[in-house]
């Protein structure tokens, strides 16, 4: 069993997700402790794109901010090795495949096993692509996340019967940030994942406060805020580890009543 | 291996929730492709619409004062809109209309693309909006008014380096946040498959009547053709029906802006190399990271940091080259062909008509080199005016 379905294993799982080196390593590093304490089953680690075509404005300058501070790849790998001296559950990487590609591939993945990252969700690559990177997730055990869409019909069954760790289902169309209100048949979705797959399934794009997420969690086995999170980096810059670990306590308590 | 591959480039990076519409995209395609009403509508629209076909014309006083090959001017500026970028357009928004779109959505760099665009959404009755780096709505700011006055929405992207790879991108969102009634008009051979194909057969009509116009003229295939890169949807355009012709020499012109040296360069077959962006492999101009590069090229239609994957595989094969011109080079050829021929071409076109300018006095009386024209210069006059010290107001 990958380390990723660990994360599945005490009722509804919280993902939070946080661009790497916004506004700095340092500030990560603490943010990522900190979200580790305060409950989360699992932490999704965004290595920033210059150009992130997925990503509403809220990521995109969070991306800004963190290439224009200095992180690079390299960096945050350094940063990845020190966290694995304290914080124990999974943690998976978000990036763009150039980003992937440009290091070397097989390069990138294998340093990703030896650093302790579970996973990648890179959301310009589909189910059509995924050759690109699977064989060396494969070789080193890295868990390639999927994803599915509200558009994606009739490919649920065939991407959630391959899928690997979990399968990310995106609420919404569009690209990530905090929406007021989802629309998406989410009941109808899941359930053909369930029927092709016990996979489990996280709901991510759009959840921007306790409440959604619990709405959400109910319909799902684990849930995945960024923009609501990224944002309080944006407002507190420096300051933004507690505020952040205080929403991450919050949702967390509102899923686990579930 | 996916679909849509040129060698090792192309496929169809690309989030999820595209997915169904591309694929949606490629099979109305490659129904209507085949369609004879299809065809019937599309070459009506070209020839009795938009001006088709294309004159080819003798360049008699370049020829005689570069004392070498016979040059060759192909007149894609002499197209409605007053540019190649129509010819794709007529065909995807044709495609939309019958796939039952009421909306599109293009980026555009130097606005060729977006006025287009533009253009066939008022002819065909969709609705039409077109993203824009905003730094060249200021470098174009004719262009956004005529996009306004044909009734589309013109929205600034002030994201990144706010140029056209920043326009491309936002109009990516765009097209994930509403797929079910819009169509996304990609202007270039680029972005996921199948965009590179359908654009390209869209364009190869340029290279189509070229070969018969050359024939009817000369009697023989030209020595080269030469076309202006960014993406590179005029110079596949220009090239595709000759690919098979070995001895037809395909040279496709980059921007170099201040020099392949420099930073400000977006040449991307002399600076780039290997990667995933925009929902393609091919060459792009990045760091050590994967970050992509802020290009830079006095031609906001040329302003790009990637290739086409079909051109990443002429260049692979040796089938085609690349060349690198720079800003200054390609002012003087916008300069030169408007003194001597009295045909004013776009800034993007004036690159080939530089390299032309090296290679023709190397050339035999006897060899013919033919140049896309690939647009209409009356958008660059303010800005090269400026270039040369001139403050000109529109």
């Amino acid at each position: 069993m990958s380390n990723i379905k660990r994360a599945f294993d005490h009722g509804k799982a919280f993902i939070p997700f946080i661009t790497c080196g916004d506004p700095n390593l340092a500030v990560t590093e603490e943010i990522v402790q900190r979200m580790a304490l305060a409950g989360a089953d699992l932490i999704e680690l965004g290595i920033p794109f210059s150009d992130p075509t997925a990503e509403g404005p809220v990521i995109q300058a969070a991306s800004n901010r963190a290439l224009t501070a200095g992180a690079t790849t390299d960096k945050i790998f350094d940063m990845v090795v020190r966290l694995r001296e304290t914080v124990k559950i999974p943690m998976v990487f978000m990036t763009y495949a150039n980003v992937l590609f440009s290091y070397g591939s097989e390069r990138f993945i294998k340093k990703c096993s030896e650093i302790g990252i579970d996973g990648l969700i890179i959301p310009d690559v589909p189910f059509e692509e995924k050759e690109e990177f699977a064989p060396y997730c494969d070789k080193y055990g890295v868990d390639l996340v999927s994803m599915i869409a509200p558009t994606s019909g009739d490919r649920i069954r065939e991407i959630a019967s391959k899928a690997k760790g979990f399968l990310y289902c995106v609420s919404s169309m569009g690209v990530t940030g905090t929406r007021s209100e989802i629309v998406t048949d989410i009941g109808a979705m899941i359930e053909s994942v369930r029927a092709a797959s016990n996979i489990p399934a996280a709901i991510g794009f759009g959840i921007s406060d306790a409440a959604q997420a619990k709405k959400m969690a109910a319909y799902a086995d684990g849930v995945i805020m960024g923009s609501a999170i990224v944002k309080l980096c944006e407002k507190y810059g420096s300051e933004a580890p507690e505020h952040i670990e205080k929403l991450v306590r919050e949702v967390k308590a509102a899923i686990t009543e579930l | 291996m996916s679909k849509g591959r040129f060698g090792t480039h192309g496929g169809q990076y690309i989030p999820e929730t595209l997915m169904n519409a591309v694929n949606e995209l490629e099979k109305a395609y490659e129904h209507y492709k085949n369609d004879p009403e299809f065809n019937r509508e599309l070459t009506d629209l070209l020839n009795n619409y938009a001006g088709r076909p294309s004159r080819l014309y003798f360049a008699k006083h370049m020829t005689e004062d570069l004392g070498g090959a016979k040059i060759y001017l192909k007149r894609e500026d002499l197209n409605h809109t007053g540019a190649h970028k129509i010819n794709n357009v007529l065909g995807q928004v044709l495609l939309a209309k019958k796939m039952g779109k009421t909306r599109v959505i293009a980026e555009t760099g130097a606005g060729q693309h977006g006025v287009a665009t533009a253009t066939a959404a008022a002819l065909m009755g969709m609705e039409c909006e077109v993203f824009m780096g905003e730094e060249d709505t200021i470098r174009q700011a004719l262009n956004v008014y005529r996009m306004r006055l044909l009734g589309a929405k013109v929205t600034p992207v002030k994201t990144g380096t706010a140029t056209l790879k920043d326009a491309v991108s936002e109009a990516m969102r765009e097209w994930t946040r509403r797929v079910d009634d819009t169509h996304y008009v990609l202007g270039s051979v680029m972005g996921p498959h199948p965009f590179p194909t359908i654009v390209r057969d869209f364009q190869a009509v340029i290279s189509k009547e070229i070969k018969e116009q050359i024939l009817e003229a000369e009697g023989k295939l030209p020595d080269a053709v030469l076309a202006c890169v960014g993406g590179g949807s005029n110079a596949i355009g220009a090239f595709y029906n000759f690919i098979e012709d070995k001895e037809v020499k395909l040279i496709g012109c980059e921007a170099a802006g201040r020099g392949v040296n420099t930073a400000d360069t977006a040449a991307t077959i002399a600076t780039g190399k290997l990667g995933i962006f925009h929902g393609m492999k091919s060459y792009f101009c990045q760091d050590e990271y994967g970050q992509i590069a802020p290009v830079y090229s006095i031609s906001a239609g040329l302003d790009y940091p990637g290739i086409g994957p079909e051109h990443a595989n002429l260049y692979d094969t040796g089938r085609a080259e690349y060349v690198p011109v720079t800003d200054d080079e390609a002012v003087d050829a916008f300069e030169y062909l408007s003194r001597t021929e009295g045909i004013i071409p776009a800034i993007e076109s004036a690159h080939a008509v530089a390299h032309a300018m090296k290679i023709a006095p190397k050339m035999g009386k006897d060899q013919i080199i033919v140049i896309n024209i690939s647009g209409r210069g009356d958008k660059d006059c303010a800005a090269i005016a400026r270039y040369r010290g001139e403050d000109i107001h529109e």
